[in-house]
């Protein structure tokens, strides 16, 4: 199996890698790269823990191949702060308790600011059927909602 | 394995005709990355379309739209062009998978993947949609429902692909519309799901009307009598009573972890009542 | 030492405000490791075979082609793990499912296992194992199997609790029975009698992190195991005797986990991950994929239940009667004797009666989740009293406070109980105002009423502080759901000092002494106690330190409000010393001041909690939405309230999923078909509304802050209430769980033809 070459920018750095031909986004990402926030749940799509942004659409990383990235502009969780400053998203996820295991929440942030940069003021309905891809076992999804409408409001303010 | 991206159509099917072991196409990705992991495919050849000119494109022409195939469905609901003419093709291509799956899914990709189940087919059928076919012997262009012919099989022969969804450009007082039955709100397979694309004249009377049914039969269902039924008709009661007999009645369903024979035939009567009554109404009719 | 742990009202400062967890941040940038996320140098990748049968005997396995390819460093059977068991019958069970002996008892059940150099060579060499089987006839269903004609699971199985000792083998490996007064005489003097058969199918924790460890045994016989785990103090036990090592010499560190609920109490892959490891010479990364997760950890009983239950006309229960049948999967469990306990523990009874029935399946071996067993008991107990309400006449919300047990009432499964919650939460319903919100065509109301027992345990616990005065908090349980966040505030009120001071951990097992894992809502009960033990023998040492200072007998010294205060008219001028003033001498005063403590908490405090949920359904469809869902439940004392939200919450949408569309489906031929979260239907964000809460807190006498755990009851109303508002939203009594669109259609159709 011949490795591919990938030239790729990840958080806003460049990044080159050597993948496998199969190996998924998400396998680079963990493995070759040492960014183990985007957590494997299913493998098959179903659950958005793998949740990342390419080229400004929300993908689950593990359907996307490594050498699919040749080129394009890839946003993680570990990107999501900007040094020592939570993005809002963040922090109200915190104050919420928006998180039990914690395990689906990189997904839920990614996913939630992919949702927030498209729909800035999401109704209920329209934050629960955004997220409706990331799967959350532990808070019955009820404070996860209500983070994400209240860093809606306070993004809308700054 | 290998991984190659071509930049023409014609590469592209150079290299899958030349391929010596399994050749598979990589649009979006949302089912052959399952498959793989799954381990039902292993590929000797991954031919990434995605660079391919034109293929990420969707263009309004003088007959109608043309889809590239590379189109992720998330891009044709934000066409509005596409969405005002077609809202029950959207609507159904909307409806694969979540927001994630919609950043990378594709129609044709869908159709290929043949599966009964598949969202966007029963809309594209009953909206008499063609696909581009490109092989090594030249193009040729065919009905969607040409396609799939059972689960997981296709009527492509080696070395071709689709490179294109051509869809009609829209008559007046013409309406499409798609439902899908799942157990959740979202993220589910089809259970049962219809189609139905109707034109109707000044007087609110059905001129013409294709219905098509999802996960109902091995591959998308036509059905024809259920078009009969409609024509000449305005949806009242009785119409869509019949309509929702002629539906039940022309289904040949499985019972499986997702649903049973009894309630797919049940559900693909009511759906396609009410599909036919949204169809109705975005058509104009009242 | 001498713990007092009795219930003492007090004021609390930092014990029921909302602070941020002190693991939020890590969690929300990505960098908390969990089980997945951790790796070893030269690790090698750990991938296991399993059987494609739901029962067959393994006549022969092959390995040779696999350990040829190259890249394989190791490959094993169950002849890699040799039977150390020593006849503990529990433990064999455990060895057997972790790797299969003689038989493959279930689809998914392991079979043999490699280590490659990356995941690509692990998945070619699993294919170059060549595996010979003898198919033998399988049962998977509960009432099946009980059949004398079934295919008989382990013919060294014979029921026990019987009356008379059986002669043959069965696959009902144990009968057991609970209740008092007498059922006969007791329905002769009801007026009205319900009586009917439910069944409930099986459903999984669904955590959304899959089973991950790193194993690194050593030539010496020391060896470390990173891991997802409820508990890693059992995780050690159960490997070190599985593998043969001292307890003492495996290290378990506890990553972060992605949720347990129960699936986590419980080794499966990990003694494997060891074994590979000693072969290999090499660390193991050992990861289940979703689907083996589904076909091979530990999901919740499918059960059959009978029940019936008799009432005079004014309402007053006069027998109460329920015969579970639970699958245990292959092994031996007390599936359905937890739920013979929990059945009508929520009433006054004078007549009651249960049995239960453990029943071998082919199918996975069944572990615990969340108040493992009650759901289901639950389910069939509170229909039938919705059933019983409404053939008198009362509403159920009344039926149910004349029923309830209280304070003195002995309970269906034996002791009397203290202070307890089920009046209150009935009450706090009856005049919650979801009960008088209007409802539109095709919804309904259901309501129903849940228990638990809660558990306590062993527990350590040590407490730190350092010469700056901040405290670091070990502690033993792993933190499912924030139980740091509520730990610190409990260190926090105990020492007198402000919260953002402590930072709790969790130690790994070479750190700590034992500790049960966090099973039975006991995590922050347990540790709790602990941690106010272990605060109360720092503040001694505190105090002693201050005598120190000032020169003055320790008994002159008390502690208030975070300051060693000196008493007595001779020490008038003395300023208190702040735990930080203290801190800063320990140096010179003795040497590091820290409180340990070792204890078994006893005495938690039983949980009720009532539900109310409004469902709409689609006549035509047999699609069901809910509309609205409140939970109110007895916290004994919230400590972090946010938190205790949080478990009411989550235990509500679990028990919402598996009452509409999570289940287990096996084919003809025994094999699993829904393994993925795509067909096993957890619910998604937009299937769920907001889940209104309500806590109450009746203390639990037993802990010095009135705390009784939270965790679990939320999961035991659902079902039911579920039910009951389907039967009020299109009157049809659905007893079949779960209630999915086309079971409900199908009970529609049945009832408009008549």
């Amino acid at each position: 199996m011949a490795g591919v070459a990938v030239s790729t920018t990840i958080n806003g750095d460049l990044v080159e890698y050597l993948c496998q031909p199969d190996e998924t986004l998400l396998e680079v990402l963990r493995d070759r790269l040492g960014l183990t926030g985007a957590k494997e749940g299913c493998g098959t799509g179903d659950c958005g823990a793998c949740s990342v942004i390419v080229d400004n659409r929300l993908v689950c990383s593990c359907l996307v191949l490594g050498a699919e990235a040749e080129g394009r502009q890839i946003e993680t969780i570990e990107g999501m702060a900007h040094g020592d400053q939570l993005h809002p998203l963040q922090q109200k996820f915190l104050e919420h308790a928006a998180l039990q295991c914690g395990v689906c929440t990189p997904g839920f942030l990614i996913a939630a600011k992919d949702l927030l940069a498209k729909n800035p003021s999401p109704t209920e309905e329209e934050i629960r059927f955004g997220l409706a891809g990331n799967l959350c076992r532990c808070t019955g999804y009820d404070k996860i909602v209500r983070a994400v409408q209240d860093a809606a409001n306070v993004m809308k303010g700054a | 394995m290998r991984y190659i991206r071509p930049l023409s159509i014609e590469d592209a099917v150079g290299q899958l005709a030349g391929a010596v072991g399994p050749a598979a196409i990589l649009a979006g990705g949302s089912d052959l990355l399952v498959r793989m992991k799954g381990g039902f495919i292993e590929p000797e050849l991954i031919v990434d379309i995605k660079a391919i000119a034109g293929l990420s494109d969707i263009t309004e022409t003088a007959d109608g739209f043309r889809i590239g195939a590379a189109v992720p469905c998330a891009v044709l609901g934000e066409n509005a062009a596409l969405k005002k003419a077609w809202p029950g093709v959207v609507e159904a291509a909307k409806l694969i998978g979540s927001k994630q799956v919609q950043g990378r899914c594709t129609i044709v990709g869908n159709l290929c993947n043949a599966s009964p189940a598949a969202d966007s087919v029963p809309a594209l059928v009953a909206a008499a949609a063609k696909a581009v076919v490109a092989g090594p012997s030249g193009k040729r262009t065919i009905a969607v429902e040409a396609v799939p012919t059972g689960p997981g099989r296709t009527s492509l022969a080696k070395g071709e692909i689709i490179e294109a969804i051509l869809l009609d450009k829209r008559a007046p007082h013409a309406g499409d519309a798609y439902q899908r039955f799942i157990p959740r709100t979202e993220m589910d397979i089809a259970v049962v799901s219809a189609g139905v694309n109707l034109t109707i004249d000044e007087a609110g009377v059905i001129k013409a009307a294709r219905v098509a049914l999802g996960a109902a039969a091995p591959t998308v269902l036509l059905v024809e009598e259920a078009a009969e039924v409609l024509t000449g008709r305005k949806p009242d009661e009785a119409t869509l009573e019949r309509l929702a007999k002629v539906c039940s009645g022309a289904c040949r369903p499985i019972d499986d972890k997702r649903g049973t024979i009894e309630f797919r035939r049940k559900v693909a009567g009511v759906l396609a009542k009410r599909v036919a009554t949204t169809a109705y109404q975005r058509a104009g009719g009242k | 030492m001498n713990f007092d742990p009795r219930f003492s009202g007090r004021n609390f400062t930092s014990v029921g405000t909302r602070p941020i967890r002190p693991d939020g941040v890590d969690k929300v940038t990505g960098r908390a490791r969990y089980g997945a996320d951790f790796n070893m140098a030269g690790q090698l990748v750990g991938r296991i075979l399993r059987s494609p049968h739901a029962h067959a005997v393994i006549r022969k396995i092959d390995t040779s082609k696999a350990e040829k390819l190259a890249g394989v460093k190791a490959v094993i059977t169950a002849a890699d793990l040799p039977d150390l068991t020593d006849g503990d019958t529990a433990m064999y069970d455990i060895l057997d499912n972790s790797m299969a002996r003689k038989k493959a008892l279930y689809d998914g059940h392991a079979v043999a296992a490699v280590a490659a150099i990356d995941a690509r060579t692990a998945r070619q060499a699993l294919k170059l194992i060549e595996v010979e089987y003898e198919v033998l006839p399988h049962v998977t269903d509960v009432d099946e199997a009980m059949k004398h004609s079934a295919p008989l699971i382990n013919d060294a199985i014979f029921t026990e609790g019987l009356e008379e000792k059986p002669v043959k083998p069965s696959n009902v490996c144990k009968r057991t029975q609970y209740g008092h007064g007498d059922v006969h005489q007791g329905f002769a003097e009801a007026d009205m009698i319900v009586e009917r058969s439910f069944k409930t199918e099986q459903t999984h924790q669904g955590y959304i992190e899959p089973h991950a460890c790193v194993a690194s045994v050593n030539a010496d016989g020391t060896a470390d195991l990173w891991v997802c785990t409820q508990g890693h103090f059992v995780y050690r036990q159960h490997c070190a005797q599985l593998l043969g090592l001292e307890v003492s010499k495996l290290r378990v560190t506890s990553s972060e986990i992605g949720g347990g609920f129960g699936g986590k109490t419980h080794v499966w892959a990990e003694p494997v991950a060891l074994a590979l490891s000693r072969k290999a010479g090499r660390p193991v990364k050992l990861v289940m994929t979703r689907e083996e997760v589904f076909r091979a950890s530990g999901p919740t009983s499918a059960t059959s239940i009978d029940v019936k239950i008799g009432a005079k006309k004014d309402g007053t229960i006069t027998a109460a009667e329920a015969t579970l049948r639970y699958t245990c999967g292959p092994y031996a469990g007390m599936w359905a004797e937890i739920g013979a306990m929990t059945a009508f523990a929520c009433y006054r009874l004078e007549n009651v009666k249960t049995v239960g029935y453990e029943v071998l399946v082919n199918r996975p071996k069944t572990a615990a989740y969340r108040a493992p067993s009650a759901p289901m008991a639950a389910f069939a107990v509170e229909s039938a009293v919705d059933e019983l309400a409404k053939e008198i006449g009362m509403d159920p919300v009344e039926f149910r406070i004349k029923n309830a047990a209280q304070e003195g009432t002995r309970a269906s499964y034996g002791p009397v109980y203290g202070p307890i919650g089920i009046g209150p939460t009935l009450e706090a319903v009856k005049n919650h105002p979801h009960m008088k919100a209007p409802l539109k065509a095709n919804q309904g109301r259901g309501m129903a009423c849940g228990f638990w027992f809660n558990f306590g345990g062993q527990t350590c616990t040590d407490l730190n502080i350092g010469m700056d005065g901040s405290v670091s908090l070990a502690v033993g349980t792993v933190d499912v759901g924030g139980s740091r966040a509520s730990l610190s505030l409990v260190a926090a009120e105990e020492l007198g000092i402000a919260y953002e001071h402590v930072k709790a951990v969790v130690a790994d097992t070479s750190s700590l002494g034992y500790n049960d894992m966090t099973d039975g809502s006991r995590g922050t009960f347990s540790s709790s106690m602990a941690t106010i033990s272990a605060a109360r023998n720092a503040i001694k040492v505190l105090r002693e330190r201050a005598a120190q200072m000032w020169d003055i007998p320790v008994d002159d010294v008390a502690w208030e409000k975070g300051h060693a205060v000196a008493k007595g008219a001779t020490h008038g001028n003395l300023a208190p010393l702040s735990l930080k003033e203290i801190a800063a001498q320990s140096g010179k005063t003795g040497g590091p001041i820290a409180g340990h403590s070792e204890l078994v908490a006893d005495g938690a405090g039983v949980s009720f909690a009532t539900h109310i949920c409004d469902i709409e359904v689609d006549p035509e469809t047999g699609a069901t939405r809910v509309i609205r869902y409140t939970v109110v439940q007895d916290a004994g004392k919230a400590v972090h309230p946010t938190y205790v939200e949080g478990q009411y919450q989550g235990g509500a949408a679990q028990g919402i999923g598996w009452a509409l569309n999570e289940e287990y489906i096996y084919g003809k031929d025994g094999r699993l078909q829904n393994p993925g979260f795509l067909d096993y239907r957890i619910p998604v964000c937009s299937d769920l509304p907001m889940i209104d809460t309500q806590i109450l807190e009746i203390p639990n006498p037993n802990h010095p802050y009135g705390v009784r755990g939270v965790g679990e009851t939320s999961i035991v109303p659902p079902l039911a209430a579920i039910a009951n508002a389907v039967s009020n939203a299109v009157g049809v009594r659905m007893t079949h769980i779960p209630m999915s669109p086309p079971r409900i259609l199908a009970a529609l159709e049945a009832e408009r033809e008549g």
